[in-house]
């Protein structure tokens, strides 16, 4: 049977049977590991290493929020989810969190009932076509067949994107990101289109990535970050100061390296001191112990230094920082002050 | 003496609802039944009161929103402006005509394969029995894929019918282009045609020229009915049975043509235009291997019910058949296949609704059936899980039902009188 029709099965039979859980916070220590939702495969934010160990930006953020919780980085559960399943997921209580390249938009946010604690990606949707299409911009892309995901942001932005252009297309839905990227390498699509760091990622795991383009129109704003269900303000606040602390971190020159010397004794920065817990009673607040933020930063580094593993132009993928810079370089990464 | 009178009188006790074999199963259908509706009841409203914890309640107004995607196989006017209501029904028709094509190829190959299963020639019944053995013995989500990919990798792109020396060609005098995003395949036209007709205040259309020929076809086969009758009727009467079949053939055909002539009937071509192939009907890849699958993996149950429907008709009726000279393959049309229809069909029915629900793997390729508008994106794109899926399954068991009173009308129909 499908997935999603099992899922959305499961959840009427969930939310008939049981009653939900009111502390997601009692229930991750209780069980010793967090449920995380992420995707069924995309390099560079999470994808199963040789050894079979998640790793990616969005994976960075699951194993952030379990240091805090947990005290450990490696209790994570992940659960592959697709554009279709995850908000399923994250209803019926399967995962805990949601960090899956998942775009904040208002009806998510108000309708769906979900939380979103920020921003850990500021991308938009662009176009990848084979170069030898011969085609320079999206609105040249009249009569074209479009590989898309189905319940993304992704299917609205396109529909929107060649109505308002008067061209139209030929929309061929897939399930999962590496449906699309097979159709597309087969030719069955002229055009493949995705957040524009998707792209970058697909393309990097192409045989010939340099035969492809990405297109310059960015036709959307997707603001990515993780998510979790409404009615757990506690567990929202861990999760959006995880990320947070992760911004913050980087600002304040915080690293994976010298994160231990910073929080063993109070520096001459009392913000430092506070996120290290030398100083005030930050963690208490939240329910966690006063290292918290140490091991969030232990666990893969601060913002940049994760951004630099997983995405950065030294990697595979090779995306610039772009909007994704601190506020202080020009970007749009603002993190509240920890106060 | 008063002590017998003391048997006499029926008086009821409660323990007799238990052990007075009289009440005993009313009793326990009772107590069921009250079992059944607490825990109906119980998780309703359960289900209530969780729905308001996460703050949702049920709505389905959602129905009447636009819909803001697009769905790429239409069977009536939409784009991303209309409803979800409205893409919910494209989707229900794109089920039906899945399962409407997968019935027939299915049934056709299930007979064929079935008869031929059963034939005195080793080679031919023992490929039958492989072909059924296959389809039937691997899941049906596997040839699913497996047919879209080869459709997919194998075929060529359509730009690689372009240019002086293409590398390749269209097929049957240069009508059918097969491309690895589906076939494409002549349509009919009319250049002097009625138009469309408007329903429920123009929500949709449905072509005139449609329901003229459809009216003339069926009143034609009507009256080569007729025909039947009277030459059935002359020769009981005469002993000597009328030549008819001119007659029927060209009260079935003559009217049609002479009406698609008057409409200007001529076949639309594909033909290559920017990206891809323009005009002809597109049958999507998704389409082909969801059809190719359920058909070949129907066929094989298909084909076990009509070799056992075959079988279950005593042999003693081919000899008598035989012993009155009649030909072998007459035999099979005229008296085995009417009686093994009886076995046949009740299960026959039965995987034509299988196939019907099995249509819903659709979304595994991307095929804009129910499961892919209404419980996929439809679902996805406003969270109300509970509604849609409530109200697909509703749909989905009206069309089961209604393939079943149909089928099930036409079976007593044709019951066989037994003497
Ligand atoms: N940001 C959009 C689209 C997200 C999306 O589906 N992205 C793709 C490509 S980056 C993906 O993550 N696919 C992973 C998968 O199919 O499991 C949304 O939230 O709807």
């Amino acid at each position: 049977m499908k997935k999603s029709l099992f899922m959305g099965a499961l959840l009427a039979l969930g939310m008939a049977a049981t009653t939900l859980s009111a502390s997601t916070l009692e229930e991750v220590k209780a069980r010793g590991i967090l449920n995380c939702g992420t995707s069924t495969g995309v390099a560079g934010f999470s994808l199963p290493d040789a050894n079979n160990v998640y790793q990616g930006f969005d994976v960075a953020v699951c194993r952030a929020v379990a240091a805090a919780v947990l005290g450990d980085p490696m209790a994570v559960e992940f659960v592959p989810t697709t554009g279709k399943t995850r908000f399923t997921a994250l209803a019926s209580g399967e995962v805990d969190v949601l960090s899956r390249t998942t775009t904040w938009t208002f009806s998510r946010d108000v309708d769906l009932k979900l939380d979103f604690h920020g921003v850990n990606y500021y991308d938009g949707q662009g176009f990848m076509v084979p170069k030898s299409l011969g085609v320079t911009s999206a609105k040249d892309l009249d009569g074209a067949t479009v590989c898309i995901q189905v319940g993304t942001t992704t299917e609205l932005n396109l529909a929107d994107f060649f109505r308002v252009n008067g061209i139209t297309y030929e929309p061929v839905p897939t399930e999962k990101s590496s449906e699309s990227r097979s159709l597309y390498q087969a030719e069955a699509c002229d055009v493949y289109t995705t957040d524009a760091s998707g792209l970058a990622s697909a393309r990097s795991t192409f045989a010939d990535p340099d035969a492809h383009m990405i297109l310059p129109e960015i036709v959307s704003k997707e603001p990515l970050g993780p998510v979790t269900r409404h009615g757990d303000n506690q567990w929202g606040d861990i999760v959006r100061w995880t990320l947070n602390a992760l911004i913050s971190a980087e600002e304040l020159g915080i690293t994976k390296a010298n994160v231990a010397e910073m929080a063993a004794a109070p520096t001459n920065n009392p913000e430092i001191n506070r996120m290290m817990g030398t100083e005030g009673n930050l963690g208490e607040m939240l329910g966690l112990d006063a290292d918290w933020a140490v091991r969030v930063i232990a666990a893969e580094g601060n913002y940049g230094e994760i951004f630099e593993n997983h995405l950065g132009p030294n990697t595979q993928i090779g995306l610039e920082r772009g909007l994704n810079a601190q506020w202080t370089d020009g970007g749009l990464l603002y993190s509240p002050p920890f106060r | 003496m008063a002590q017998h009178q003391d048997f006499k009188k029926p008086t009821f006790e409660l323990s007799m609802l238990l052990y007075d074999t009289r009440y005993r199963s009313t009793s326990f259908q009772v107590i069921a039944l009250i079992f059944f509706f607490s825990l109906v009841w119980w998780l309703v409203n359960n289900t209530m009161s969780n729905l308001a914890i996460s703050g949702k309640d049920i709505d389905f107004s959602f129905l009447v929103h636009e819909s803001n995607y697009d769905i790429n196989q239409r069977l009536l006017e939409y784009d991303s402006r209309s409803s979800h209501g409205r893409a919910a029904v494209l989707g229900v028709l794109n089920t039906l005509v899945l399962s409407a094509i997968g019935c027939i190829t299915a049934t056709i190959l299930g007979v064929f394969v079935g008869i031929a299963r059963l034939s005195k020639n080793w080679i031919v019944a023992r490929i039958m029995t492989v072909h059924i053995e296959i389809f039937r013995n691997v899941p049906l989500l596997l040839w699913i894929l497996l047919i879209m990919s080869m459709v997919a990798h194998s075929f060529p792109v359509p730009k690689h019918f372009r240019g002086a020396d293409p590398i390749a060609t269209m097929k049957l005098f240069d009508s059918v282009a097969l491309t690895n995003r589906g076939f494409y395949i002549p349509e009919p036209l009319f250049s002097n045609g009625f138009g469309d007709m408007g329903f429920f205040s123009n929500s949709f259309y449905i072509s005139i020229d449609l329901i003229v020929i459809l009216a003339i076809f069926i009143g034609s086969i009507w009256a080569s009915g007729k025909i039947k009758a009277r030459a059935k009727r002359i020769q009981e009467e005469t002993g000597i049975r009328p030549t008819t079949w001119y007659l029927r053939l060209g009260v079935i055909f003559i009217p049609t043509i002479l009406l698609l002539v008057y409409l200007g009937f001529y076949l639309g071509y594909p033909e290559l235009k920017g990206f891809n192939f323009k005009g002809g009907i597109h049958l999507r890849n998704s389409l082909i291997a969801l059809w190719i699958a359920l058909s070949l993996y129907t066929s094989a149950f298909i084909a076990e019910i009509v070799r056992s429907g075959i079988l279950a008709v005593s042999k003693g009726q081919t000899e008598a058949a035989g012993a009155l000279g009649i030909k072998p393959n007459v035999i099979m049309a005229l008296v085995i296949l009417p009686q093994a229809l009886k076995v046949i069909v009740p299960p026959l029915i039965s995987n034509y609704l299988n196939l019907t629900k099995n249509s819903s793997l659709a979304i595994a390729v991307g095929y804009m059936d129910l499961t892919g508008t209404l419980m996929g994106i439809t679902l996805n794109q406003t969270g109300r899980e509970l509604e849609t899926l409530l109200l697909g399954m509703s749909i989905y068991l009206t069309i089961s039902l209604l393939i079943s009173a149909v089928i099930n009308w036409y079976n007593r129909r044709n019951d066989m009188v037994e003497r």
